[in-house]
């Protein structure tokens, strides 16, 4: 038979309190691993390793497809004057002056990048992670009655300048990223690595 | 002797009493139509998807490498793995009208009021898991669609303020929709929710054999007892449920095997033309869609185009999306009439309940195809239109003029 009321309530309270804390913390111990184990592992970590890209044969008005951690990197070289109408068309863009942290320091300029004709681009849209397809065509497009040329993103319509900005009433809420990027030397573009800052 | 048998297990373990109270004897009201048969046809779809899915568990490959072959593996050359395949996609559809078509006689008969209201949160949760069931299922092919669907669907996630990056790749194990991606969801998918499933659905039926059955008179049968205390407006599951069940199985199954034969992709919506190229994760396909059961929430988050303050337009989307299905389940609170039934409800309830369908079914369309401006706009109307069916309940159900309902149910 249990007793109705313990004989001595306040060791009981103490009892049930000290396993619960305890029970608890042995739960919270035993969750690690399986939290942890959800982490990118150390085979994943290792792939996110840095990209090159030969840019001899890219010729101006171009655009290539490198691939770095997954991502696809669109690397653009402009044309005269693609890069001279890049300040034409501010006022449909929502962030001109690249004031959103979308870039490295290097890369916050007019052009977006570190080199005044080549554009590194995350071919990410910044809405659902889609890749904005390239359009240089200039004029009437499906999307658009007065293009300028630059990214259109075909899952939910958001459009972006050459230099990856984004234009206003779009789903994409900022310009897309541009990649950690040097130039190691005149022809080889590494991706992923920030290189030596001048 | 199977007496006697009987007798030694019912000592031990309530069968008889399980059986007479949910099967047998279990009193179901009269007057029951149409719309009551979809319960019992999603337990057939369930037990369809379990055996189905196991089948194909012993051919398919949970990586990156693997997944898009054993596939084709299956659907070539295991003998018959054609048939069980198309079962489970054909399913996964059927699956979904049947829910759809399940809640919507929820929604017409008043099944969510008092005494009932646990017994529809619980079927909600059957329907959240339904969801999660449902698009890892679509990953696991590892198709285009699959992969883009993935990253789409799961970014949103990244779209949390403060954490949501961090979040994001803690959920993908990596820097993008990976094999390792794959394979948790794969574990999700064929573990932990058909497990969860299952338990849901077994507890959403205990609570209705507690509560009793609605019917579309939303009369309390239980107002009238016979002497036993059995409902007087009731007839014993068995033989009169069972037969009618057992009917509506079979016309069911004809038209499932139609489909199964026939028209196993239907048309490009029950498996998308795009999922048969490989997933590749630098080219996004032309035009990303969700499988057609997703279409309505997929057009409220595109409808989203806007910030407010300091949320991104891509999280405010999101956070639409999770409201549109989170606000099913506070139906039961939100409803504020004295009567149950359509029937016997006013105006205002009737034009409000057309008017949700209608917005899910155009919503369900603007979500399959290509956004334009006009598309964008029309998808924010009726996402709104969705929204004050459920927002406005309180009031128009409280002040609308009801017709009386009967104290029986009365047979035509």
């Amino acid at each position: 038979m249990r007793p109705k009321n313990p004989s001595n309530p306040g060791r009981r309270k103490f009892l049930i309190a000290a396993t619960s804390f305890v029970g608890t913390g042995a739960v919270i111990g035993a969750a690690i691993p399986f939290v942890a184990a959800f982490n990118p592992s150390e085979q994943a970590k290792a792939a996110g390793a840095p990209a090159k890209a030969d840019i001899s044969k890219l010729g101006k008005g171009e655009m290539m497809l490198v691939e770095w951690r997954g991502i696809p990197i669109y690397i653009i070289r402009h044309t005269d004057q693609s890069l001279a109408a890049l300040n034409k068309n501010l006022s449909r863009l929502s962030d001109p002056d690249s004031t959103e942290d979308q870039q490295p320091d290097y890369a916050r300029n007019s052009n977006r990048s570190r080199r005044e004709e080549i554009v590194v681009l995350e071919a990410v849209c910044t809405h659902l992670s889609c890749a904005p397809k390239f359009y240089p065509e200039l004029g009437v497009t499906d999307f658009d009655t007065d293009w300028q040329g630059g990214f259109f993103c075909p899952c939910h319509g958001s459009k972006f300048d050459l230099v990856g900005r984004v234009y206003s009433g779009v789903p994409a809420p900022t310009n897309l990223s541009v990649p950690p990027h040097y130039y190691e030397s005149e022809q080889v573009l590494v991706i992923g690595e920030d290189g030596e800052v001048t | 002797m199977l007496t006697k048998l009987l007798n030694w297990v019912d000592d031990r373990f309530p069968l008889t009493d399980t059986f007479e109270r949910h099967l047998s004897k279990y009193p179901a009201p009269i007057g029951q139509n149409i719309w009551y048969l979809a319960g019992v046809l999603l337990i057939v779809v369930l037990v369809i998807q379990l055996i189905s899915g196991i089948w194909l568990l012993m051919n398919y490959v949970p990586t990156s490498e693997g997944a898009f072959a054993s596939i084709q593996y299956i659907m070539r050359d295991v003998d018959y793995g054609w048939v069980i395949r198309y079962m489970h996609t054909t399913g996964a559809s059927m699956f979904f009208l049947l829910i759809y078509l399940h809640m919507f006689r929820g929604l017409l008969y008043g099944s969510y009021q008092k005494p009932r209201e646990l017994l529809w949160v619980l079927g909600w949760i059957t329907y959240i898991i339904l969801v999660a069931e449902g698009f890892t299922g679509y990953v696991l092919p590892w198709g285009q669609m699959s992969f883009w669907a993935a990253q789409v669907i799961l970014s949103l996630i990244g779209s949390i303020p403060v954490f949501g990056e961090e979040l994001l790749t803690w959920i993908r194990g990596d820097y993008l929709i990976s094999g390792i991606t794959l394979s948790r969801l794969f574990a999700f998918h064929v573990v932990l929710l058909p497990l969860a499933l299952i338990a849901v659905v077994f507890v959403h039926i205990i609570a209705l054999h507690e509560v009793g059955s609605n019917n579309p008179e939303g009369v309390d049968v239980k107002k009238h007892l016979d002497d036993d205390g059995v409902p007087l407006d009731s007839v014993p599951f068995f033989p009169y449920d069972v037969v009618k069940d057992l009917f509506a199985i079979g016309v069911f199954l004809i038209l499932f095997c139609f489909i199964l034969f026939f028209f196993p992709d239907g048309g490009g919506y029950f498996i998308e033309y795009i999922n048969y190229e490989e997933a590749n994760n630098l080219k996004t396909p032309e035009h990303i869609v969700p499988a057609w059961y997703y279409t309505p929430y997929y057009a409220m988050l595109r409808a989203i185009t806007f910030p407010i303050g300091p949320l991104t337009a891509k999280f405010l989307g999101f956070m639409v999306m999770v409201a549109a299905m989170v606000i099913i389940a506070l139906v039961p609170w939100l409803d504020r009439s004295p009567v149950k039934s359509i029937r016997y409800k006013g105006i205002y309830s009737k034009i409000a309940l057309f008017l949700l369908v209608f917005s899910f079914l155009v919503l369900g369309y603007l979500g399959m195809v290509a956004p334009n401006p006009l598309r964008t706009t029309l998808a924010q109307v009726f996402t709104a239109l969705y929204f004050l069916y459920f927002i406005l309940m309180p009031f128009y159900t409280k002040y609308e003029k009801c017709k009386e309902v009967p104290s029986r149910i009365k047979v035509r």
